[in-house]
């Protein structure tokens, strides 16, 4: 689409060619065990994150430690809002899924005792169940009402919670079990992280992810394939669900408290943000999405009121500048190279 | 064989919002028969497809396969019983390569169960299966997006999509529209093929005389309602019939 | 208190259509999502409190422009923002919803907050109506907002723009191939709605102050009652925020106010399982519930 644009002012007419770089096409299928080199160029990208985040773990300070844990969070959020997405299902409610998670953990330990060990992982799964069963209903109709559904029910639940007062209402649950120490903390989540990412993309790249994918596309033509298409997004539903849920538990317990805050907006927004930014369709995108735009919003604290003034510009630039989102953007560099070429007569 | 119907349908009826798209009908076909299904625009060809293929859900009336009532189904379980169906409006994946739109078929569950356990390596029986309906393999036509495949190959896929789901009874909504006349001579031995196999065949078509070479027996649809069944001939020669595609004098 | 309750019932509902209905016009009628909507009627306020009292202009001078500079605004974040995303839903929903989090910031942050941003009233009397008293300001809104409803029921069903808006919503490929210039038009729309939320803002907010605050709530609300009443339908917007802004007024009167927020969530989800399009949204079978 973007390959032939020709410089009509000249008679001499030039369009701009994209193709494959040399190195890619060396390292496809078996050659890639021909040198070091091109194993290299295969590796790095899955590399960098993975060393990135040990090196990060461990040079940061006290302070950026706790973001990096924010930001992990977020990514988890982005990761499960991109398998949503790539499904057909657009959530304007991460907050459900998290908040959800939050309150069965928080809850098992207060209620019950139980250590985080055990809470996270039932919160996880637990949570994971509820918010599809919350969900399930609205699967059969058109995507816009599923979005505008997981839009609503976080605030709902906020304003029952408020009234009722049930699980510790307007003050929350606080004085909860924490994790051992922070490097538990920081280990733990970046190993969820990076299982995710690699795990799930792994799945979405697969035939079960073809058929997500191709729901997406076309459901009707899903379905006359034969396949219940309503059993295959509830199970992407209840996989996305369950990694908000786990964020959730985990920064229950990171905090040690659980409150109304845990369906806020913010973890509705950002991670579609963080889609938007990084590029949606790859988990990986999503997940550098968070990794820049949750940074962004601390480094901007500094800026008192005008912060989210930038924040909302920054969205908007990115929106309109690179709408096919960051990650796209290098792994297209990364690929591909362009150049101008003569266009034969 | 038996004799009984393979499907039967029972008066069948259909209100869309005020506008009658099926209006009574009553049909039925056996194993191993080719039924073609013609009438004017508007008859309600394509509705009743959707009716018995579980897409659309009747007002009254029934439908039942093998015996089995299966008005009001789902789409996907109707297919697992087997009834394949193509769409006037071919629905390829078109962000997907051809070879890799029939992924979602074979992934189907009656293919598992038909075929069973482990059935190899997906991407290769994909490419068997496109090569049948006429992908030439030497020209890596499979390879290609869906987005760029003409026409002709397009309704080869999705014929093709329909095959990969092992029915018995296969119904094809004017596979024939679009396609020229080569075209439609080399498809004719796809369905010969399908036939020998003991598969039973629906065609819609509104290319009268391609279809009238291969279909055993012809209903007519006019203003959703059966006004004709018989045999191509009888067909043709009945006064209501020339009148609802010819118009009254 | 009944008789209190209809009357301040009825008002409240117009002032939900009167919100909802440049909203309504660009999201629903022409498909272009305009989360900024809220930031464009607190906008539009602040605007003309700027022109009446810090510089000085004729009340309807100020009305007037406000409502211009507004309308001027929604072309220029089309022109702008929107035409590189046109298609993209998602992009449009978060670069818009990012110009309006930037407005509304950027009001807060130059120190728009206080009891002297308020606009005047009219006309500072009221009258009875049976038992109830009622203020001038309210009837106004009351004529205004059915004037402006029946304006753009009018306009969009039996003027050429109008037609336009609805066509390129409904299939853009045909309105194109109609010589319908699908790009000025949805512009056209999202400065109609901007205007109109202007003129919104400026006959509510007299009730009260400028609260910033607001522009969320204007949001949530137009949101809801377009889900509510199906989006694109200006019959069902007015049916969908009398049910809304009545059983507000209810939920004030006889339980406690803090429900209140809790309607028209309540409102959405109830619509989205009894009647998914929306109370006049039209029935679409096969694509509606496979």
């Amino acid at each position: 689409m973007r390959n032939a644009e020709s410089n009509s002012k000249s008679f001499k007419k030039r369009r701009k060619e994209r193709i494959d770089r040399g190195i890619k096409a060396r390292s496809s299928d078996i050659f890639a065990l021909s040198s070091w080199r091109e194993m290299l160029y295969l590796t790095a990208p899955r590399l960098i994150p993975i060393v990135g985040l040990l090196v990060l773990s461990v040079v940061l300070s006290h302070y950026w430690q706790r973001v990096l844990l924010s930001v992990s969070v977020f990514a988890l959020l982005a990761i499960s809002w991109d398998i949503l997405a790539q499904s057909g299902m657009v959530s304007l409610g991460q907050a459900l899924f998290f908040g959800t998670g939050a309150y069965l953990a928080g809850n098992m330990n207060h209620y019950f005792g139980w250590s985080p060990y055990i809470t996270i992982p039932l919160a996880t799964i637990f949570g994971g169940l509820l918010s599809t069963l919350f969900l399930l209903p609205v699967l059969r109709l058109r995507g816009i009402y599923f979005s505008m559904v997981t839009l609503v029910l976080p605030l709902m639940l906020v304003r029952i919670i408020e009234a009722t007062r049930i699980f510790g209402g307007t003050e929350g649950l606080s004085g909860l079990g924490a994790l051992p120490n922070r490097w538990v903390e920081v280990y733990l989540i970046i190993a969820a992280l990076l299982a995710s990412l690699f795990g799930f993309r792994r799945l979405m790249n697969s035939d079960f992810g073809l058929v997500l994918k191709a729901i997406n596309d076309n459901d009707r033509s899903v379905m006359n394939a034969g396949i219940n298409i309503y059993w295959f997004k509830t199970q992407a539903l209840f996989i996305a669900a369950a990694i908000g849920a786990f964020a959730g538990a985990f920064m229950t317990h990171v905090y040690m408290f659980v409150g109304m805050p845990v369906f806020a907006l913010d973890y509705s927004i950002l991670p579609i943000a963080a889609a938007v930014v990084g590029g949606m369709g790859t988990l990986a995108g999503s997940m550098l999405g968070a990794f820049i735009l949750v940074p962004l919003s601390e480094l901007l604290r500094g800026l008192g009121g005008l912060r989210i003034v930038f924040y909302g510009l920054f969205l908007v630039v990115f929106t309109v500048a690179i709408p096919e989102g960051i990650f796209h953007y290098i792994q297209r560099k990364y690929h591909q190279f362009e150049r101008w070429v003569e266009v034969e007569r | 064989m038996s004799s009984s119907p393979l499907l039967e349908v029972a008066e069948l009826r259909k209100n869309f919002g005020g506008v009658q798209a099926i209006d009574d009908l009553n049909f039925e076909i056996i194993e191993g028969e080719l039924l073609g299904v013609i009438g004017p625009n508007g008859s309600g060809k394509t509705t009743a497809v959707n009716l018995i293929s579980g897409f659309v859900k009747p007002t009254e009336g029934n439908i039942s396969y093998r015996g089995k009532n299966i008005t009001g189904w789902p789409p996907y379980k109707i297919v697992r019983l087997g009834i394949a169906r193509t769409f006037q409006m071919v629905k390829p994946f078109y962000q997907l390569p051809a070879y890799k739109n029939m992924i979602i078929p074979l992934y189907s569950p009656r293919v598992k169960k038909i075929v069973g356990g482990k059935y190899g390596d997906r991407d290769a029986v994909a490419l068997d299966l496109l090569e049948e309906v006429g992908f030439e393999r030497d020209s890596f036509v499979a390879y290609k997006v869906a987005s760029v495949l003409p026409q002709g190959y397009l309704k080869r896929l999705e014929l093709a999509k329909a095959i990969a789901l092992q029915p018995d009874l296969i119904i094809l909504d004017e596979l024939f529209s679009g396609l020229s006349l080569a075209e439609v001579a080399s498809i004719v031995p796809i369905i010969e093929k399908l036939r020998q196999q003991g598969k039973t065949i629906i065609m819609i078509e509104h290319r009268l005389k391609e279809l009238f070479r291969i279909a055993d027996r012809v209903i007519v649809l006019n203003y959703g309602q059966k006004i004709a069944d018989g045999s191509a001939t009888e067909v043709m020669e009945n006064p209501e019939v020339k009148n609802a595609y010819l118009g009254s004098e | 208190m009944l008789a209190h309750t209809f009357v301040y019932g009825f008002v409240n509902s117009v002032i939900l259509v009167l919100v909802a209905l440049g909203f309504n016009l660009t999201f629903g009628i022409s498909g272009v999502a305009n989360f900024a909507y809220g930031a464009l009627y607190i906008m539009s306020a602040l605007l003309c409190w700027v022109f009446f009292n810090a510089i000085g202009l004729p009340y309807i001078l100020a009305v007037i422009f406000a409502t211009g500079v507004t309308a001027v605004a929604g072309a220029l974040m089309y022109r702008f923002v929107l035409l590189r995303i046109r298609g993209m839903v998602l992009s449009e929903i978060i670069a818009t919803f990012g110009i309006g989090l930037a407005l509304l910031e950027l009001f807060k942050y130059m120190g728009f907050i206080g009891f002297e941003y308020s606009l005047p009233v009219t006309i500072d009397t009221s009258i009875d109506i049976g038992p109830v008293v009622l203020d001038i300001q309210r009837l106004f809104i009351v004529m205004i907002g059915i004037a402006m409803a029946a304006f753009l029921w009018f306009f969009t069903h039996h003027t050429r723009t109008g037609l336009r808006f609805r066509a390129i919503a409904q299939d853009e490929r045909t309105a194109l191939s109609l010589g319908i210039n699908s790009d000025r038009v949805a512009m056209l729309s999202v400065s109609f709605g901007a205007a109109y939320a202007a003129v919104a803002a400026i006959v509510i907010l007299p009730l009260g102050t400028i609260n910033v605050e607001q522009g969320y709530s204007v949001l949530i609300n137009a949101l809801a009652v377009c889900i509510v009443g199906g989006l694109g339908s200006t019959g069902g917007l007015v049916l969908a925020s009398f049910l809304i802004g009545y059983g507000q007024t209810f939920t004030v009167t006889y339980l406690e106010s803090h429900w209140v927020m809790l309607v028209p969530l309540i409102a959405i989800l109830a619509i989205l399982v009894i009647k998914p399009s929306g109370l006049f949204g039209e029935q679409k079978e096969l694509e509606e519930r496979i």
